[in-house]
């Protein structure tokens, strides 16, 4: 299944970043099913953007062919990232930059922390990035005096609402208009008392509280989106232009990138410039793209910094299986098919990163027995599958992923748990026609106790079926018995 | 060990039997054909793209490029222009120059540059910060960007578009004024970037493309 | 054609009407029906929960009973996605590269019903007559894993006297899911309670589907409700005459 490592793997450390929940899905997920403005607001808002990816999907006529390419690039880059890393590096550093590794999320935060108090400042403006959230890169600045600023409109959101992101594209996916509007008013300085919940009217606000901000920030904060081996160039895809700000205008920019965002050439750009956008936002390309290289002499920040980080990424290279999600471009059109992220939204998978592949990502990053829950928050439809512009077999991989939990449950108990018991005994009975014949047999001796045909309530842990369903009473003749009563006479 | 030599050493040991597959590239590299085999017009198509984002979109020919320009800035001033950016173009704009920090660009009401290359099918321009396109800064802050994009420089796909550029240029890709969607989904044009794009297609002769 | 029926353990010990239906059915079309009797379960339910390595004698299990049929037919979308997508994989996981060839071969030549039906003998109408207004729920793994897509259609449509109605996202899971159902009891619900809306707002009689556990899943939570819609599988209405008894 896995690779056995010579050295221990490293996994996300614990009491640090945004990858553990306080409570397992199940639990989680039944208080978020309560909460029905919640639900509406979130299918809401992912109904409009899957019809919006299917109508720009639908339009490119070699999408497979494009999806299979992405597919193979990332697999490919994969099975020799230590030398593209040593290649990106190499050219990072030819161009002013320097780079700067960190095996987790502590090492990181230090790195960071350490070069923008050696620029003598104490508040950074950030873009959005998923890895910034993973590491819990804010909360380690403020530690350290250190005061940072999002400027995603959603993150900014969030960041005031003192509240979580709950989606990795639309962080605020959870929240309606007259939620951002009384957030705003409320956390806002300077903010016009008759703001309306009008979109625009919010995005406006939004201008004007970042705008001095960005014009005097010194030192910024960024995520990648891809990096270029063989030319040391990054990239950062977005729609507002927040990035750009924080990207050009500050003297110091310092990018994190976890090591799997590398792809070997420019080239390979043209097969995820094409996919991401079309899966994330339903866009044919979302508004600005910025592409850098180290540092260009009169042209944006002066001193740039990149960090390379680990953070179990390199545990996850070692399951021969589960490496596949490494290829995530984090997209979130997985998140938008999937009907349990529907009903849940994202704050129940406890992780920033929530939907399917948060489910098959966060137990890999920090060891799948403290996010154990996660692979099994999956009715495994398939529809996150399909929608994968790299063509993560996500079904697959959360399959495969309860399977080393169970194995991982098996080591540590002597005895096996419940659950374990009673599907190695349901094994044993079903590779025997004669046991199998047996135990419907058995079952039959419960038909006595059903109301016309069916049973209202069962006794643990089928109880979990008939909080809302009726049970089926085994029939007066099963299927075996019926043939053998007509045909083999 | 460090950092570097663990995480590098870890991935040697994760990658113990993988093989490298060769990558399949069997997507478009050119443009996407009509059912009767013709080329789309390209123009017209990045026309059709950018208005769909909320650009403004003006058509010219080289000898109206000058007024097409004055039209779209009468509203506008001070101008600003990306250095290379020739002074006929607009003879009211003033050349952008190191001098000017952040703070003195936000004085300026609209920017006026040239283009590198776009792309009809996503309406995409991209900017690679050569002189008559500028430093990345000036056409990020004035709220109004005028670009102008000559008929021979569009293409029609994204790989045809990146082929043009070199990658370890600053490139700015833009698609549309800014925008965004975090509200409900519901599209916002104009929040930190230029809230108004216009885009001057200039024609040039069959000939030259 | 002979054709062997998997009649998947499900049905066998729950539903046995969708394994007479399905027997009806092709007795009817002129192919002669076999049962084999050693036949148990796929392990899907096994290698869903995390316990592949349990599943691999089912696997064996499987193959050994059916490698020698050219022809094996299954009512059971779900069942008919583990024999093709799963069994080489957990044989080959398991170490065991021969059983993974045979694995293979079996799955090469099992087929779900209506693509049994459709695809290999070429028939849409297969002279089923059943009066009612009904809606098709196509089950996740029929239409993401095996690719059905419209043939359970195709053939309803061909029944004479019924009335299909479109079911609003009929595409979205309806949360059964396995031991889903079970583990994340409250997601799984709220799932089943937006699929029932559905089903009501078509005022359908009968709700179809090509899987016996969705089915199960959802005549559950509509019986719960006690709106009289009922559950009824492909194979039965397909099975369904004007001569015939029942429904």
């Amino acid at each position: 299944m896995s690779t056995f490592l010579g050295m221990p793997a490293i996994h996300a450390p614990r009491g640090v970043g945004g990858l553990r929940g306080d409570e397992s899905f199940p639990k989680a997920a039944k208080a978020a099913l309560g909460d029905t403005q919640l639900r509406a607001n979130i299918g809401r808002a992912t109904r409009t953007i899957r019809e919006k990816r299917a109508a720009v999907v639908e339009e490119v006529p070699d999408w497979e062919e494009l999806r299979l390419a992405g597919q193979q690039v990332k697999a490919a880059t994969m099975a020799r990232l230590d030398d593209h890393l040593r290649t990106l590096e190499e050219a990072v550093t030819r161009r002013g930059g320097v780079v700067h590794w960190a095996r987790d999320a502590n090492e990181a935060n230090a790195i960071i922390a350490d070069l923008i108090l050696a620029t003598g400042e104490t508040e950074v403006v950030k873009v959005k990035s998923m890895v910034t959230q993973e590491i819990g890169l804010n909360e380690a600045l403020e530690a350290q005096g250190i005061t940072a600023t999002e400027t995603d409109l959603a993150e900014l959101i969030v960041q005031l609402g003192h509240d979580k992101p709950s989606h990795i594209l639309v962080p605020a996916i959870h929240r309606n208009r007259a939620e951002v509007r009384e957030i705003f008013l409320r956390e806002m300085p300077g903010v016009p008392p008759d703001l309306t919940d009008d979109p625009r009217q919010l995005a406006m606000a939004a201008r004007a509280h970042l705008r001095q901000k960005f014009l005097t920030a010194k030192v910024a904060v960024s995520g990648a989106n891809f990096a270029v081996a063989d030319s040391g160039t990054l990239l950062v895809v977005e729609s507002e232009g927040n990035g750009r700000m924080c990207l050009t205008l500050p003297e110091t920019l310092i990018t994190v990138m976890g090591i799997e965002k590398v792809v070997p050439t420019w080239q390979d750009l043209e097969v995820f410039l094409q996919l991401l956008p079309r899966s994330s936002t339903g866009e044919r390309m979302n508004p600005y793209t910025s592409a850098w290289t180290g540092v260009t002499p009169g042209d944006g920040p002066q001193a740039f910094h990149l960090v390379l980080l680990d953070n179990g990424r390199t545990a996850t290279l070692g399951d021969h299986v589960g490496r596949e999600v490494l290829h995530c471009i984090k997209c979130s059109a997985c998140m938008n098919v999937c009907p349990v992220y529907e009903r849940t939204g994202g704050h129940a998978y406890g992780s920033v990163y929530p939907g399917p592949i948060g489910a098959v990502l966060t137990p890999q990053l920090t060891g799948i027995e403290d996010n154990s829950s996660l692979p099994f928050a999956s009715s495994l439809c398939g529809a996150c599958f399909d929608a994968c512009p790299v063509r993560i077999d996500i079904p697959s991989l959360l399959v495969h992923l309860r399977e080393r939990h169970t194995e991982e449950q098996a080591k540590e108990h002597r005895l096996p748990t419940p659950e374990a018991a009673a599907l190695s005994l349901v094994g044993w009975v079903m590779q025997s026609p004669r046991r199998f014949r047996m135990a419907e047999t058995a079952l039959r001796m419960a038909r006595p106790f059903a109301r016309s045909g069916r049973f209202r309530s069962l006794p643990f842990p089928l109880s979990a079926w008939t909080t809302s369903r009726d049970a089926p009473a085994p029939p007066p003749e099963t299927f075996r018995e019926w043939w053998e009563r007509t045909r083999d006479q | 060990m460090g950092a570097r030599e663990d995480i590098l050493q870890r991935i040697k040991e994760a990658n113990t039997g993988i093989e490298v597959r060769a990558v399949q590239r069997d997507y478009r590299r050119g443009p996407l054909t009509t059912t009767a085999g013709e080329l789309p017009d390209l123009v017209t198509l990045l026309e059709e793209r950018l208005v769909d984002y909320r650009a403004t979109v003006v058509r010219c020919r080289p000898d109206g490029l000058a007024s097409a320009v004055e039209r779209l800035v009468a509203a506008a001033s001070p101008v600003l222009r990306a250095p290379g950016v020739p002074h006929e173009w607009c003879p009211a704009a003033e050349p952008d120059h190191e001098g000017l920090a952040a703070q003195d660009l936000d004085a300026y009401a609209a920017v006026l540059t040239a283009a590198t290359v776009a792309c009809a099918e996503t309406g995409t321009i991209a900017l690679d910060a050569s002189p008559d396109q500028g430093r990345r800064a000036i056409t990020l802050i004035p709220d109004l960007h005028v670009c102008i994009v000559r008929a021979d420089q569009v293409v029609a796909s994204v790989p045809e578009m990146l082929s043009r550029l070199e990658g370890d240029r600053p490139i700015t890709f833009i698609s549309g004024p800014s925008a965004t969607s975090d509200i409900e989904l519901d599209r916002v044009e104009g929040v930190h970037g230029p809230r108004t794009l216009c885009v001057v297609l200039v024609e040039t002769d069959e000939g030259d493309r | 054609m002979k054709v062997a029926l998997f009649v998947t353990c499900l049905a066998d010990g729950l539903f046995p009407e969708v394994g007479r239906a399905t027997v009806t059915l092709l007795e009817r079309l002129g192919h002669e029906v076999v049962f084999p009797k050693a036949q148990t379960c796929c392990g899907q339910m096994h290698t869903n929960t995390g316990y592949g390595r349990q599943a691999v004698p089912l696997v064996r299990h499987h193959v050994e009973t059916f490698e020698e049929f050219d022809a094996i037919v299954a009512p059971s979308g779900s069942c008919v996605g583990a024999v093709r997508h799963q069994h080489a994989m957990l044989a080959r996981k398991a170490g065991d590269d021969d059983l993974a060839v045979r694995a293979e071969a079996t799955a090469s030549h099992t087929w779900e019903l209506s693509e049994f039906l459709v695809d290999v003998l070429g028939v849409e109408d297969v002279g089923a007559h059943y009066p009612h207004r009904v809606t098709y729920h196509p089950t996740c793994h029929s239409l993401r894993l095996l690719r059905v897509q419209d043939k359970p259609l195709r053939l309803l449509r061909a029944v004479r006297g019924l009335h299909l109605v479109e079911l609003p996202d009929a595409d979205q899971c309806c949360g059964f899911g396995g031991t889903f159902a079970v583990k994340n009891a409250d997601t799984s619900t709220a799932m089943l309670a937006d699929k029932m809306k559905n089903i009501m707002s078509t005022r359908a009689e009968s709700v179809t589907a090509g899987d016996s556990s969705c089915l199960m899943h959802i005549g559950g939570g509509l019986s719960r409700l006690r709106v009289g819609t009922r559950t009824v599988h492909l194979a039965e209405i397909l099975a369904s005459t004007e001569n015939s008894v029942g429904r």
